[in-house]
């Protein structure tokens, strides 16, 4: 059976509705925006980055995105996992004191240093450590930084995500997987607004 | 590794990119793995040598990309689907994406003092309307919270963007926040 169009339920777009017609002009963008979702979530080898953690990091990529549809829906498929429901409390707790604004962060030296702006170095608080593990602490202090301090990025944030057991595969589905999610969350967020300003 | 020499300033110059961590090297790659590349040329580029690590996610992300900016059947002019990238990666603060997509901005508008004026001054120099709606749009999209609302449409209308051309807009920046992040993150520019 093939899954509903993940973007298109996520923005309420009806089959039919003006937006659903806009939307197939770029039909292998919409394809392959779903692919992408499901190539993530339904992976064929979950042996480097588990669907358990898949699931943990997308519910905190997107809370810290504020309260949509997309936080409830990550939110859901997180508590619906055997071994996630017992990370929904951490989540929760590490969202709320990782909520803050971007993008921020500093440049390499030089002219583009007046642009430097100072915010959040998030860490995973003591008390979640236990329950998230040296893997998805890892982990979600990467994704705090690429939510919100892309910019920030540095070689020692790869060694930090080996040294707490990241393969260097596992790394690369981690990444895409949270920048895919700044994608989807901003095309649903962006066609939730355009449909309501048409109605 | 090669020495780097990051780029401290934006530029519509060309920049190489080196990979932190290891790409997968040319002789391991499988059908499979072209697959996920796509172009098969891309082979000789270690940052998608290096995202083929997971060449199902790659092939669903090139061709998400291919189809937002190449598909100039209808809908906006590919040189607004560039600004909207260069504009995001100039927010978002990614030099690398930002030099390609102005490049591109520049080939398809011939505005290129333009660009280089988005690029030097940043998401505020002022474009003209059209232009300064589709950047707003973008920079208001790459936002977290996100911070795009009714008077980014509301302004993109007014600038004479249809629906249609509203979700280039939207796909393109939107595509911009996935694209800067793995550039950002998992290598580094170097002139």
């Amino acid at each position: 059976m093939a899954t509903q169009d993940i973007i298109d339920t996520l923005a309420g777009i009806a089959p039919g509705s003006a937006l659903d017609a806009i939307r197939a002009r770029r039909l292998q963008a919409r394809e392959n925006a779903q692919k992408s979702y499901l190539s993530l979530f339904e992976p064929i080898d979950a042996g480097d980055f588990s669907l358990v953690e898949r699931a943990a990091v997308a519910a905190l990529v997107t809370g810290l995105h504020g309260e949509s549809p997309v936080a409830s829906f990550y939110r859901e498929k997180l508590a619906a996992n055997a071994d996630g429901a017992r990370l929904i409390a951490a989540i929760d707790a590490e969202i709320a004191r990782g909520m803050t604004s971007g993008p921020y962060g500093s440049y390499p030296a030089g002219p583009l240093s007046v642009e430097n702006t100072a915010g959040l170095i998030y860490r995973v608080s003591a008390a979640s450590k236990p329950a998230l593990g040296a893997r998805l602490a890892a982990a979600f202090e990467q994704a705090h930084l690429l939510v919100f301090r892309p910019r920030d990025a540095a070689d020692a944030d790869m060694k930090a995500l080996l040294a707490a057991g990241w393969s260097t595969t596992g790394i690369v589905t981690f990444s895409q997987l949270v920048a895919f999610l700044s994608f989807q969350v901003r095309v649903v967020s962006g066609l939730r607004t355009l449909a309501a300003a048409s109605a | 590794m090669s020495t780097v020499n990051p780029p401290v300033a934006f530029t519509q110059d060309e920049l190489g990119w080196v990979s932190w961590i290891d790409p997968l090297p040319e002789a391991e790659l499988t059908e499979r793995h072209f697959n996920g590349l796509v172009d098969r040329a891309r082979a000789k580029s270690e940052y998608f040598r290096l995202l083929v690590r997971d060449p199902e996610v790659l092939e669903a992300r090139t061709k998400t990309d291919k189809d937002i900016f190449y598909n100039v059947a209808d809908g906006l002019p590919r040189a607004e689907r560039e600004l909207a990238a260069a504009a995001t990666s100039r927010y978002n603060g990614c030099i690398y994406c930002a030099s390609v997509h102005a490049r591109f901005a520049s080939t398809y508008s011939k505005r290129r003092d333009d660009v280089q004026r988005l690029l030097d001054e940043g998401v505020k120099a002022d474009l003209g309307e059209r232009w300064n709606a589709v950047v707003k749009a973008s920079v208001a999209l790459a936002a977290t919270p996100i911070a795009f609302g009714p008077d980014n449409i509301e302004e993109l209308r007014r600038a004479g963007l249809d629906d249609a051309e509203i979700v280039d807009v939207i796909n393109g920046a939107s595509f911009f926040n996935w694209a800067n992040r793995l550039m950002l993150s998992l290598g580094e520019p170097s002139k």
